[in-house]
């Protein structure tokens, strides 16, 4: 039996021991302990080092809210977990822990030096501290505070486990499983309706778990918790511990983090480890009851310095006194309770020290028969002990008079400033606080949600009154689900009640200005700091809040939020309501990466778009890219090649002979209707009444605002039917834009559109001899200029299966696209590739249609332009109806703006020493000029490896459509290289290659 | 995340199945030819940018594909009402006092 471990107390298994290492030296604890609890029955209180000052530091508290006791857990490689809350994680056999903040060990901290350096870590201090001198920011500051932020370490290695996420629809939820949730629970069940009752702990019971004494319903308040659990189950209702509510979201969604296996000593096959439940409930009951809050005095964060409801509940729901001879300091009743469970399971306490000059007499009568000696109108004013508290100094308090202090022994302080009622997913309902008085703290006021607080939530104390508000304020959301409540009235013998006042800093006869008062023990913000933080000039919460970093760790404040408001109040000389508080956000507690992200990982990050014949140009080890959610080959490398090296044959294969090329991603919509013809003429500046039905026509869409948005080759399958193009990217946005024109401003017009992008394989077969290799597989069709001239289109077969078939070229050859189902494209492209082996015939992947399309001036829209280029800007007026009444842009391409002089214009660019330009340099006229230069454009395409025997660019540069021959500069970090406007058309300006 | 009801579906379903579609009630004109540059330009750019109730569009993306109109806080997220588009404009006033009750 370890030192502090109380025989006969507690819920955890004596009979099941358990060994887990704490900074590798290997501790035994019980089956059901936590980290924290079997620590402190091996009385080892210091569990690690605070964030800022590196101050050694063990559990305040027991439960989700503890801030200090911050630990890695470690499984095996990849299995770590920086800052876990050794009062939360379950031991179980070979479970490794350490402390985190130290250097070498916890016990000697190098960093500790910052304790010593405390003035000048006060409030702000990151504002002051590394002003000046400049100099030293890139060498001394920015290491410094790289090395000194963020806490604990990282996991190194790639996560091994899985995380689930679900979703969950019920009638009620009730997040806390206390009594008042239980109760709640209980009225519910049985009624025909599916509740759902969670839990952040392992077991359920909250409150209840930690007072063994009382008696409800005539049992003791284990037996009844026992029995009403397994009547809950019985009755249907869904039971989940280890379930954290981590943020309340519109309209009744909870999201719920459910942990699977970290209490777990094996690994159970194909479990994932957290599970992300969003419920949509009907109706929620929150019951999360109060946490408890510490006093603010000087040395109040020394190990063994505890809340005193959590030693209640070490020793109540663990069997481990936290110390042998503790001294309770309290403003509130219920730390006497933890004074006499102590005495009672054997300890000494050495004196119960209140703030108040009147305390209840029955508690007083309870100490004095225990021995148990009692200074009211008693203030603390330091502590002792490097490691471990082993004194308290204690002073009479007369008025404001502090008198002298007396130093009492002990080797636990057990602390209580009262209650804090747990607000934090009302408020995330966006829900209003108001301030009471009496209890001089916030309670919840109203929520626009479908949810009731109940319990220690509002404010109430004590078994019984949390289990009949529970299952009274449960009545009214079952009221609105159409079910009539009972309100059963309980009656709980033993109970503990009582009640408190609000301190702020306890008064002391120290200097203020050197306490080491700690408000928030995580971010190591004292009640100096928040007094510094008003007095320079903070006035408003949100403001202290971000000074000092006060409740901005990852505890959300859970302790310090109400001590620094008080405080902060008081400094500004108003009262709290006035003062506000700050925002509470989810998640509740902190929450794991994988929780969030869970099936959407690896693979399964994003959906991978892959068109039929994907697969073909992986076996012949395609290098891919993504394109928008698409998956594209971008070259095809022969063993050995580089990709320029690869792309100049891909480019000179096709101008020689041909080339094959996978278009199948290109957007496809489906325009038909009886007014087919007059919506794409409404949409595209191109005139398409006219357009004979076996036609093929290039589009430019543009926005309203006469920008160009899109293009692509629209085709007239017949009098009622368009096949749209779009680019690969732009599908999606074209149809929508497309829908909202039809939908909401042309309701008139008779046209469906219809996404068909997936439905079509597109295989595209370039180079002068593209009609020689594909003449033999179609019927229906001749393949001459006469038959079948450039721009046609026509409905006929390919090698067997019905296709249309285009005449269309984006790379200045004759080319053909072919578009057959899509279940056939890699049978018809294999078929290709085949008799394509007499021409040697060449695959070719984006990186070469990006090259072979510059070199004769195709734009591809979103790289050559940027949504602030008009088409004739981009010198492409040709392509804009100049007869046509109205289409998209067509009043947008009038404005000022757009008509005026001097605007981007897209141009070709030489270099004179042959070098190739970076895509997105800048342009400026004169080199010379001083900087920063006055810059006139910018380089939007730039290739190496084309046909043309030198490298290529487009850019677009101010009035550059009248500065053809001129000389234009780009200035890179090592020289300025030169370049001359050119027109874009590089290759074959006569078009003269289309022709077969 | 906020539930949609849609109106031509008749669902209130999820907000991911739903797409924003800026401020409702602005008309495309009829013969944007004849517009001035001052009229087009606020056609085109100029909004109301509510801090209240707002009249918006909304399209039910990944369901029926149909634009409709909504009147929704921009504080608070909540939806007074969804109607379909062509339908006009409801009376806020009437809007918010059936909300109130």
């Amino acid at each position: 039996m370890s030192t502090y471990r109380v025989r006969g107390k507690g819920r955890v298994d004596a009979s099941k021991p358990i060994v887990f290492t704490f900074d590798g030296k290997p501790y035994t604890g019980l089956k059901g302990d936590t980290v924290a609890s079997a620590l402190l029955s091996h009385g080892v209180h210091l569990m690690g080092r605070s964030f800022k000052y590196h101050r050694p530091r063990g559990a305040i508290a027991a439960g989700s809210e503890e801030p200090n006791a911050l630990i890695g857990t470690r499984r095996s490689a990849g299995r770590f977990e920086p800052n876990t809350r050794a009062t939360v994680q379950e031991i179980w056999e070979g479970l490794e822990t350490n402390s985190q903040n130290k250097f070498p060990s916890l016990k000697w901290d190098v960093g500790a030096v910052n304790d010593a350096a405390y003035m000048m870590f006060s409030a702000g201090f990151y504002y002051k501290t590394f002003m000046w001198p400049r100099s030293f920011w890139d060498k001394v500051y920015e290491p410094f505070i790289r090395a000194a932020a963020g806490l604990g370490v990282s996991p190194t290695e790639h996560d091994p486990d899985t995380y689930a996420s679900r979703n969950l629809y019920c009638d009620l939820l009730i997040v806390g499983a206390g009594p008042a949730g239980i109760a709640a629970a209980r009225e519910a069940a049985g009624k025909g309706l599916s509740v759902v009752l969670v839990d952040e702990n392992a077991e359920m019971g909250g409150s209840i778990l930690s007072e063994p004494q009382a008696k409800i319903e005539g049992k003791t308040s284990w037996d009844w918790l026992s029995d009403e659990l397994a009547d809950l189950k019985a009755a249907g209702v869904k039971l989940m511990t280890r379930t954290t509510a981590i943020g309340y979201y519109h309209e009744n969604l909870i999201a719920l983090v459910e942990k699977l296996t970290d209490h777990l000593p094996t690994l159970p096959a194909d479990t994932p480890r957290e599970r992300m439940w969003r419920v949509r409930a009907k109706q929620v009951v929150l019951a999360q009851g109060a946490l408890e809050k510490p006093l603010v005095f000087h040395g109040n964060d020394r190990p063994g310095v505890m809340l005193a409801g959590s030693a209640q509940t070490y020793l109540h729901r663990y069997g481990v006194k936290v110390g042998n001879s503790p001294v309770v300091v309290t403003s509130h009743d219920s730390a006497w309770y933890a004074a006499f469970d102590l005495q009672d399971a054997g300890a000494y306490v050495q004196a119960i020290v209140d703030t108040r000059a009147q305390v209840r007499q029955d508690l007083q009568a309870e100490a004095r028969s225990r021995g148990i000696p009692v200074k009211l109108s008693h203030t603390v004013t330091a502590t002792g002990g490097r490691l471990r508290v082993n004194n308290v100094r204690v002073n009479p308090l007369s008025g404001t008079n502090v008198g002298a202090g007396q130093w009492i022994k002990c080797d636990a302080l057990l602390m209580s400033g009262g209650w804090t009622p747990s607000l934090h997913l009302f408020s995330h309902t966006k829900g209003s606080l108001a301030w009471d008085d009496d209890l001089t703290t916030f309670l919840p006021k109203d929520t626009p949600e479908d949810c009731v607080i109940t319990g220690a939530s509002r404010g109430l104390w004590g078994t019984e009154a949390a289990l009949r508000d529970g299952a009274t304020r449960v009545g009214e959301a079952l009221a609105k689900l159409g079910v009539e409540a009972t309100a059963t009235e309980y009656t709980v013998a033993d109970d503990r009640t009582g009640s408190g006042v609000m301190m702020r800093e306890l008064p002391t006869d120290r200097s203020p200005g050197k306490a080491k008062a700690f408000v928030d023990y995580q971010n190591d913000v004292t009640a100096k700091d928040l007094r510094l933080a008003v007095r320079e000039g903070m006035r408003s919460i949100e403001h202290v809040k971000r000074y000092t970093t006060n409740g901005m760790a990852t505890d959300q404040g859970k302790m310090s939020n109400i001590n620094g408001l008080n405080i902060a109040a008081d400094a500004l000389g108003k009262k709290q309501p006035q003062v506000g508080l700050t925002t509470f956000r989810p998640p509740y507690t902190p929450t794991t990466f994988g929780a969030f992200a869970g099936y959407h990982r690896g693979e399964h990050f994003e959906v991978v778009r892959k068109t039929q014949i994907d697969a073909w140009a992986e076996t012949q080890g395609a290098v891919f890219e993504p394109v928008g959610q698409w998956r594209r080959a971008r070259y095809f490398p022969k063993a050995g090649e580089t990709m320029d090296q690869a792309v100049t044959r891909e480019c000179a294969a096709t101008r020689a002979s041909v080339g094959i090329f996978d278009a199948s991603t290109l957007g496809k919509i489906e325009v038909v209707g009886p007014d087919a013809a007059e919506f794409v003429n409404r949409m595209y500046t191109n005139p398409f009444l006219k357009l004979a039905p076996g036609k093929c026509r290039y589009g430019l869409l543009l926005g309203d605002d006469g920008f160009i948005r899109d293009d692509g080759v629209i085709a007239r399958v017949d009098e009622n039917r368009f096949h749209v193009t779009t680019t690969t990217g732009g599908a999606a946005r074209v149809l929508n834009m497309m829908e909202d024109y039809l939908q909401t401003e042309w309701p008139d017009l008779n046209v469906w559109l219809t996404s068909t992008t997936e439905q079509w394989s597109t295989v595209a077969l370039n180079g002068p001899n593209a009609a020689k290799l594909l003449a033999p597989f179609v019927e229906g069709i001749e393949l001459t200029e006469e038959a079948f001239p450039h721009m046609s289109c026509v409905n006929c077969t390919v090698a067997g299966y019905p296709a249309r078939l285009w005449r269309v070229s984006f790379t200045g050859e004759v080319g053909f696209e072919i578009n057959v189902a899509a279940p056939y494209g890699r049978d018809l492209w294999e078929k290709l590739w085949e008799a394509g082996q007499q021409y040697d015939i060449t695959p070719y992947g984006t990186e070469t249609m990006h090259v072979l399309r510059a070199e004769k001036g195709y734009i591809i829209v979103g790289q050559d332009t940027d949504g602030t280029v008009t088409p004739a800007d981009a010198g492409m007026d040709w392509a804009v109806g100049k007869k046509k009444d109205d289409f998209v842009g067509m009043r947008g391409l009038k404005r000022p703006d757009l008509v005026a002089e001097n605007r981007k214009q897209l141009v070709g660019l030489l270099t004179e020493d042959n070098s190739w330009l970076e895509e997105g340099a800048q342009i400026v006229f004169d080199p010379k000029q001083p900087v920063p230069m006055t810059m006139r454009g910018h380089v939007t395409s730039s290739y190496n490896q084309g046909t043309t025997g030198r490298p290529i660019a487009l850019a677009v540069i101010e009035g550059g459509h009248s500065k053809m021959g001129e000389t234009v500069y780009i200035p890179m970090p090592d020289r300025t290289i030169a370049a001359k406007i050119t027109g874009t058309v590089f290759y074959d300006p006569e078009n003269s290659r289309l022709k077969i | 995340m906020i539930q949609i009801h849609c109106p031509y579906c008749g669902e209130t379903l999820p907000e991911l199945e739903f797409a924003y579609a800026g401020e409702a009630h602005i008309d495309r004109p009829e013969s944007p030819s004849a517009q001035t540059d001052e009229e087009w330009a606020e056609f085109l750019f100029m909004r109301q940018n509510v801090k209240g109730p707002h009249f918006e569009r909304w399209r039910h993306l990944h369901g029926c594909g149909r634009f409709f109109n909504a009147v929704r806080n921009t504080i608070t997220d909540r939806f007074y009402i969804t109607y379909k588009a062509g339908e006009p404009r409801p009376d806020l006033a009437t809007l918010l006092e059936e909300d109130n009750k």
